[in-house]
Parts: C-alpha cells; sequence; structure tokens
C-alpha cells in the first residue's frame, strides 16, 4: 500500500511524501516503517496517529488497513 | 472493541437541559478544589524560584536553612536522580519542575522546603543561598532564531541550524509557486502575537504523602490524574500501583493542568520528611512557572483569481514554546488552512526556544495564533477583490471530500454550515453606528480519543453509580449521566457520575482535545450496554425463560414470543432488588482506545466600538456558531462556546506576557495581566450546528476549544472596518490601536502634502 506522510515525519523517511509499505494492521505498519527508517524511532516514542480513510487511529495498534485504503500517518496530536 | 459508528438513534435524555450534578456544590462552596484537602500532620511546601531568566547555577546552600527550627525537608535537583532513562521528554518534565545545572527562565524553581507552617517556609526559604553566574538570554521567537542568540538548550542544537531551532512541521498539497503564479491577486503579510496565560482562576495545588515504602498518595488539581500519576512515579522511581492520585474538583485548566509542575516536588519533599506536604502556588508562580501558550510571529500569503478562487496559499509561522521543545508550531501548521480548499498550500510551523516558561496546551493550541494571520489576510484579499468577506470563505470553503491540508480526505464537516448560518444571521443584519465595525472569521481544530476505561455500577434500588477516569473540566458527569440514562432507560436523576482515582479504573487518558465527552461518553454506552446484557440475563432467572427472550426496552425486560409474552415487563429497580438472588451485583465495563474522533469548526460574528481617543475597543454583540457533532446537554455546549469566545476576546484585546530587557516578567498577577470581566463581554449569543461524527454512536464531536479559534481574527476584522486600521500584532490593546490610528493619521497627512 502506498503510505503517505507529513510534516515533521517526512524528514524521518528522506523527505519522502510517500512510501510503500506491506502492512495488514497499523502495528505491521509502524513495525516495517521502523525497520527501515530508523529516524522515524523518535518519532514513534513521541507517538504518531493513523489516519485510514480520514478516521484518525492514536493508540489501536490491531486495527486493520482495508485493502486500497489512504493511509497517512500524522504526529500525534494534543490538546487543552 | 465494539461497534462505534453513529446510528442515528432517537433519544429521550440526550438533549435536553437537566440540572448539572454540580452545581449546588460549587454555588455553596463545599465543592472540594486543589487547595480545600488538608492531611493529618500536614507540611507546607514553598519553592525557591529563580531571579533570572538564564544562569548558571554554580553552587546551592541549604544548610542554614535546614537548621531551622520547624524545618522539615529541603531539596534541590541533588534529591531528584535522573531516573528518565535516556526518555528526552520525561527528562525535560523533570527539568522543568527543578532546575539542574541552569535556571533556564524568570521563575525556574530550584529548591523545595518543607516547613511546619508558612511561615517558617518563606523564612526558610530566604536562607537558602543560590550562586548564579548570569547568562545571556533571549525571550523573543524571532530575536532566538538570529545566528548570535544564546542557545537556551544546547542539548538540542542542531548543525546547520540555529541554536533554538527545534523542529519544524510543513503541510500542505500542490504547488504553492505555480498557484501564485496563476494568481491575479496575492496579499502577503506579517503579524505576531503575544504570549498568553490560560488564566484559570484555582492555581496549582496539591497535598503530597510518600511514604518510606514507596506507597503515596496525590490530591491534585489536574486534567489528568493517570497521566500526573505515571509521570511523577517514573521521575521518583515508584511503582504506579503504589502512588494513588484522586483529582479535586478543578477550577479551570484549558490545558494548562495537563502536566505537572510541582507535584513531583511534593511527593520528593513528603517522602524526605516522612510526612503530607501540601503545596498551592501563588498567582505569580502560576504566571511565571506553569505552562502559558506560545508568542509567535508569521508571515501570510494568499493568491486568487479575480472570481475569488483562491488558488495559492503560504504561511510560515514561529511558534515560542518555553525553554523545552515542544510540537507547537506543527500543530499550528495542521490547522492554518483547514477551514479552506486551496489547490497549492502549504503551512510551515517552526519550534522555536526562549528563556521563558514550559509552554503548555492551551485550548485548541497553536491554532488561534495561525487562525489570526489567515483569517485577518482573508478579510483584506476579499478587499483586494471587493468581494463581501463572507462570501469569499463560502466560495473556497472546505467539504466533504475535500483534502485536508495535513493529509486526509475530509469525512461530512461542518464549516460550510457554519458559515452559511453565518450569512443568514439577524447579527449580520444589525445596523452599525460609528466607529463601529463588524468581523467574521472561522476556526478550526482536532478531537483526539484516546485510552478510556469505566464502570457501571446498578445498586439494589435501582440507581446507578458510573465511575469515569476522564476529570470533568466543563460538564462531562451531566453529559455522561444523561449518556447512561439514556442506555438504560431510567431517569437522569437516577444516575451519579464520580471521577473514580487511579487506584479505581484502568488508565484513562488526559482529559484534553476536546476529549472527554467523545471518550468517556463511548465508554459510558457500552458499560450500560454491558449492565443491559446481565439485566436481561437476571430477568430470564427471575422468569424462568431463555435470555434469548428478553429484550431491553424503555428501562425493562421484556419477554418475548408466544409462550412467555404475556408476562409483566420487569422495571431496571425491580431487577436490582432481586440481584443477590440471581447471580450478585449487577455492573457494566468497558475499557477501549476511542478512535474515530471528530473534527470541528466554528464562525464567530463580533460588533465592536473603537473609542479614537483611548483606542479601547468594547465587544458590542458576539455570536459563535459551532458544529457539535451532537450536543448531549444543550446549555453546558452553549457554555463551552461562550467560555471559549470570552477568553479569545481576552486574548485578541488585553492578554500578553511582558518581558523585561533583564529577561523578567513584569506582569505577573491579574491587576496587570487583564482577563476580561462581565462589564467587558455582552451575553455571548450561540447558535449550535449538529453533523455528526460518524465515528461516534451518538456523532458527538468535541465541543470545548475550537470557539477559541475565530476570536482573534473577528476582532481584528472588526476593528478594521469600524476605524480603518489594520491590527498586526495581538493583543489589539488601547495604546496599539491609537499607535495605529496615528501612524494612518500621519500617512493621510504626508500624503496631502505630497
Amino acid at each position: 500500500m502506498e503510505v503517505f506522510l507529513s510534516g515533521p515525519l517526512r524528514d524521518a523517511v528522506d523527505g519522502a511524501t510517500s512510501i510503500q509499505v506491506e502492512a495488514s494492521t497499523i502495528r505491521e505498519l509502524l513495525t516495517r516503517l521502523n525497520d527501515r527508517y530508523p529516524k522515524l524511532n523518535v518519532h514513534m516514542d513521541d507517538g504518531i496517529a493513523v489516519a485510514i480513510d480520514g478516521t484518525i487511529y492514536r493508540d489501536s495498534w490491531e486495527t486493520v488497513i482495508p485493502e486500497n485504503s489512504e493511509v497517512f500517518l500524522l504526529p500525534r496530536i494534543v490538546g487543552g | 472493541m465494539s461497534d462505534s459508528k453513529y446510528t442515528g438513534q432517537d433519544f429521550k435524555v440526550v438533549g435536553t437541559r437537566v440540572k448539572r450534578p454540580d452545581g449546588l456544590d460549587k454555588v455553596t462552596g463545599r465543592a472540594r478544589y486543589g487547595a480545600d484537602m488538608n492531611a493529618p500532620g500536614q507540611l507546607v511546601g514553598l519553592m525557591l524560584r529563580s531571579p533570572y531568566a538564564h544562569a548558571k547555577i554554580k553552587k546551592i546552600d541549604t544548610s542554614k536553612a535546614e537548621k531551622l527550627k520547624g524545618v522539615k525537608a529541603v531539596i534541590t535537583s541533588k534529591d531528584l536522580p535522573d531516573l528518565t532513562d535516556g526518555n528526552a521528554g520525561l527528562y525535560d518534565t523533570l527539568e522543568n519542575c527543578m532546575a539542574r545545572d541552569r535556571a533556564l527562565y524568570d521563575g525556574h524553581a530550584v529548591a523545595g522546603v518543607a516547613a511546619i507552617d508558612k511561615s517558617t517556609a518563606k523564612k526558610a526559604l530566604k536562607l537558602i543561598k543560590v550562586t548564579y553566574e548570569k547568562l545571556p538570554h533571549v525571550t523573543d521567537v524571532d530575536e532566538a532564531l538570529k545566528p548570535d542568540a544564546p542557545a537556551v538548550q544546547p542539548r538540542y542544537a542542531q548543525e546547520g541550524q540555529p541554536s533554538n531551532f527545534m523542529s519544524q512541521g510543513v503541510f500542505g498539497h500542490g504547488d504553492i509557486d505555480q498557484g501564485f503564479a496563476e494568481a491575479d491577486v496575492i496579499v502577503e503579510r506579517s503579524y505576531k502575537t503575544g504570549q498568553t496565560h490560560q488564566g484559570y482562576i484555582e492555581p496549582h495545588a496539591c497535598v503530597a504523602t510518600l511514604s518510606p515504602d514507596g506507597s503515596g498518595e496525590l490530591w491534585v488539581t489536574t486534567q489528568g490524574h493517570f497521566s500526573y500519576r505515571n509521570t511523577c512515579a517514573q521521575l521518583l522511581g515508584l511503582d504506579f500501583a503504589k502512588l494513588k492520585v484522586t483529582s479535586s474538583e478543578i477550577g479551570g485548566g484549558f490545558g494548562g493542568k495537563t502536566h505537572v509542575w510541582m507535584e513531583p516536588i511534593a511527593l520528593a519533599l513528603s517522602r524526605k520528611a516522612n510526612r503530607p506536604v501540601k503545596m498551592v502556588m501563588s498567582r505569580e508562580e502560576v504566571f511565571k512557572a506553569s505552562g502559558p501558550t506560545c508568542s509567535t510571529s508569521m508571515e501570510i500569503k494568499l493568491g486568487a483569481k479575480k472570481d475569488g478562487s483562491i488558488v495559492a496559499a503560504s504561511a510560515v509561522c514561529r511558534y515560542m514554546g518555553g525553554a523545552f521543545p515542544g510540537i507547537w508550531g506543527t500543530l499550528g501548521g495542521m490547522t492554518a488552512f483547514a477551514c479552506y480548499n486551496i489547490p497549492n498550500n502549504k503551512a510551515v510551523g517552526v519550534n522555536v526556544l526562549c528563556n521563558r516558561p514550559k509552554v503548555a496546551a492551551y485550548r485548541a493550541p497553536s491554532a488561534p495564533m495561525m487562525a489570526f494571520g489567515v483569517e485577518s489576510t482573508m478579510d483584506q484579499l476579499a478587499k483586494e477583490l471587493n468581494i463581501d468577506p463572507v462570501e469569499l470563505r463560502l466560495k473556497n470553503v472546505a467539504r466533504e471530500g475535500t483534502l485536508a491540508p495535513y493529509g486526509p480526505v475530509w469525512g461530512p464537516i461542518g464549516i460550510e454550515p457554519t458559515l452559511e448560518a453565518v450569512r443568514k444571521h439577524p447579527h449580520m443584519k444589525a445596523k452599525l453606528g460609528k466607529n463601529q465595525g463588524r468581523g467574521v472569521a472561522c476556526g478550526f481544530w482536532f478531537n483526539i480519543g484516546g485510552q478510556t476505561c469505566s464502570d457501571l455500577n446498578i445498586g439494589a434500588d435501582g440507581t446507578v453509580n458510573l465511575t469515569v477516569g476522564t476529570i470533568d473540566v466543563g460538564g462531562a458527569r451531566a453529559s455522561l449521566g444523561m449518556i447512561a440514562a439514556e442506555e438504560l432507560g431510567i431517569a437522569y436523576e437516577d444516575v451519579r457520575v464520580n471521577i473514580g482515582d487511579t487506584s479505581s479504573l484502568g488508565h484513562n487518558d488526559t482529559t484534553e482535545g476536546s476529549r472527554g465527552t467523545f471518550s468517556s461518553g463511548m465508554a459510558a454506552i457500552f458499560a450500560a450496554r454491558d449492565a443491559v446484557e446481565i439485566l436481561k440475563s437476571r430477568a430470564a432467572k427471575m422468569w424462568q425463560i431463555p435470555v434469548e427472550s428478553v429484550v431491553w426496552e424503555d428501562g425493562t425486560a421484556k419477554a418475548m414470543g408466544a409462550e412467555h409474552g404475556n408476562l409483566p415487563p420487569l422495571s431496571l429497580k425491580e431487577i436490582a432488588a432481586k440481584a443477590g438472588n440471581t447471580g450478585g451485583p449487577i455492573a457494566g465495563h468497558h475499557e477501549a482506545t476511542a478512535d474515530g474522533a471528530g473534527v470541528s469548526f466554528a464562525s464567530h460574528i463580533v460588533d465592536v466600538e473603537v473609542d479614537p481617543e483611548t483606542g479601547k475597543t468594547q465587544i458590542l454583540r458576539y455570536t459563535v456558531v459551532q458544529d457539535a457533532g451532537k450536543a448531549i446537554h444543550p446549555q453546558y455546549v452553549e457554555g463551552q462556546f461562550q467560555g471559549a469566545a470570552a477568553q479569545g476576546i481576552g486574548w485578541a484585546l488585553n492578554e500578553e506576557y511582558i518581558y523585561g530587557d533583564d529577561g523578567r516578567l513584569q506582569n505577573a498577577g491579574f491587576l496587570d495581566y487583564r482577563i476580561p470581566v462581565c462589564s467587558d463581554l455582552p451575553n455571548i449569543d450561540t447558535k449550535i450546528l449538529e453533523i455528526p461524527n460518524p465515528s461516534h454512536p451518538y456523532g458527538i464531536r468535541g465541543v470545548g476549544e475550537t470557539s477559541i479559534v475565530p476570536p482573534l481574527g473577528a476582532i481584528g476584522n472588526a476593528i478594521s472596518n469600524a476605524v480603518g486600521v489594520r491590527m498586526n500584532q495581538v493583543p489589539m490593546s488601547p495604546p496599539r490601536i491609537l499607535k495605529a490610528l496615528d501612524d494612518a493619521m500621519a500617512d493621510a497627512n504626508s500624503s496631502e502634502v505630497a
């Protein structure tokens, strides 16, 4: 699948706006990304959100990523 | 995970205006806030704070203080070993709670004292001798990015970047160079916003007890007692389970009570003294040493075709995060152009360090500043194009299917309906007088979900306790009680909602990001449905029929089918009364990571009158239109809209941290840092729209934060329309407006002479 990145996460994947990753869950996605791009590790520690077809998942790593989904990696959001 | 999709169900309790459960306690003084708790044998804890903006701590001599009669403990950073195991964020927290080798801002804690009373503790502070070596400081965000600026945190300095540049978030899509090349009209402006404090009325306060065996308790005013527990335990080397944190009533937080400040120090003092320690910040300490929001400087550029189609937008905004790194610029970059559908857009949010207190979230953190720049520029673009500002916004508004600037495609969103509601609102047709003007602006903010855990217990009399782990900062107890009543089919008055302490529930994330009613509401729904299944099984036992033959309708169990259909229904109270004979207590439970939080949009209208003699701006009329998804308790929702707008008005007109050349805060009190009072505000009108969040069973979106986003821009636009000067700096205080009027007059005169 094609995974899009925005914000500071792009710097961790050598400036790419999207990368190809095979993954069926958020856990698989993050694990494979972490293996390929160690610079993502610091962002993983801070927390990464995953948007699947517009729905943002913060911590649910078992969430299934349906085929042909639009997948974005986003910085973790905080609020007041 | 239970299915959390929106179902469009009809409601009986939800959407009504029931009595608030905390009202009586709060108006009679019975409510117990952070400073209202006392423990037997407690000591008074006070902090010694740096008088310098930046200084090396060469030596701290506590010997005289320790010898003072009545002093039971004195601690410095030497009593707080680094247990953070390489976790940079946690180390930042440790260093912020108490300076280690350097004081990083005016008010940074350098030592703590626990004594038998406040007078003794104050005397002890005076006996602590700190030898400082003053270092160069920087408190302005633009100065901090200059090559020769003093490095606030050398450990974070990066090669090839100014030493106080931390990180940046770049968001957007398309090609802005091409977009601006295609534009017929381009407007580019610069803006600055001042640093503001949340201004919560209740100061930080806690009572800490920590025994030598590592078990302890903390009573504290906080937005997230689980987070406080985890952080304190990690910093002090404790087991999470052995530290019980109980949240008090909270007198405002707005993001400022999402992080620990002095609580680990109170626990450390208690551990050293082996007695409870109570600490209450003074107002000066709250201003100097808790977490205000960022100051910013920015450039905004919009390009449009003559017909009003915006084809390009760019924003660069620098966020001053205090002495520690944050993600504030990143959040600002994500929000900049969220209200609009602009094919080529790019927003950059830069995170910058200064010698000021560690910044914390403030209600929709980072969005109001960026919106001030974007919404001010939007009005100036409308003027250049000779198009009505509301029509320009509507022409370019984001809709379902629009690509959000930070990536995903929007689902159903409410910005267009809020703008349509503004266009039709009677407020827009009201006549204006001399020196009066009207402004409109839009705003966006995220909501977040996160970890949530709730218990629902049904008593033998059929009344219900719902225990949640999200702090009630804005009416969540009423809303959650209504949800439980709705699901169970009982009266709202039969439900009492409690905030459980950290030993009574699984982890709950902090009440931030407008998540309380969204996430705990979801947990309440499923905990109640869990209990309903048990109620059905107990009814089946009472009837001696299969559970498959029982349904739950209108708060009663009903037997179904030809064989059992004539049995009279059993009410919840009847089933609860027999619980002891049918299997024991009846309870429901739910824990989950609540995902699918919606996004939230608002549009505001404001009328102002500017006194050209004094520069004072009076708010004449104010209207908030916001999408709530589903307003569980409309009165509370209106209160959130009004409160957020009121804070935005203060930010826009008066509030600002003022630092002297010495790097010290000059106005650390409510006399010199002026928040709006009742006489400054009209009755703020509200209009609730309900565009359901498809990922919540009731359609709930968070409502607490978004309406602080538009006021800065709306008021700037109104002032411009009232007296013809464009304010590019917040706060738009009387001196600044007078100067802008004088400058405009001087420009006009020089044009006449020329």
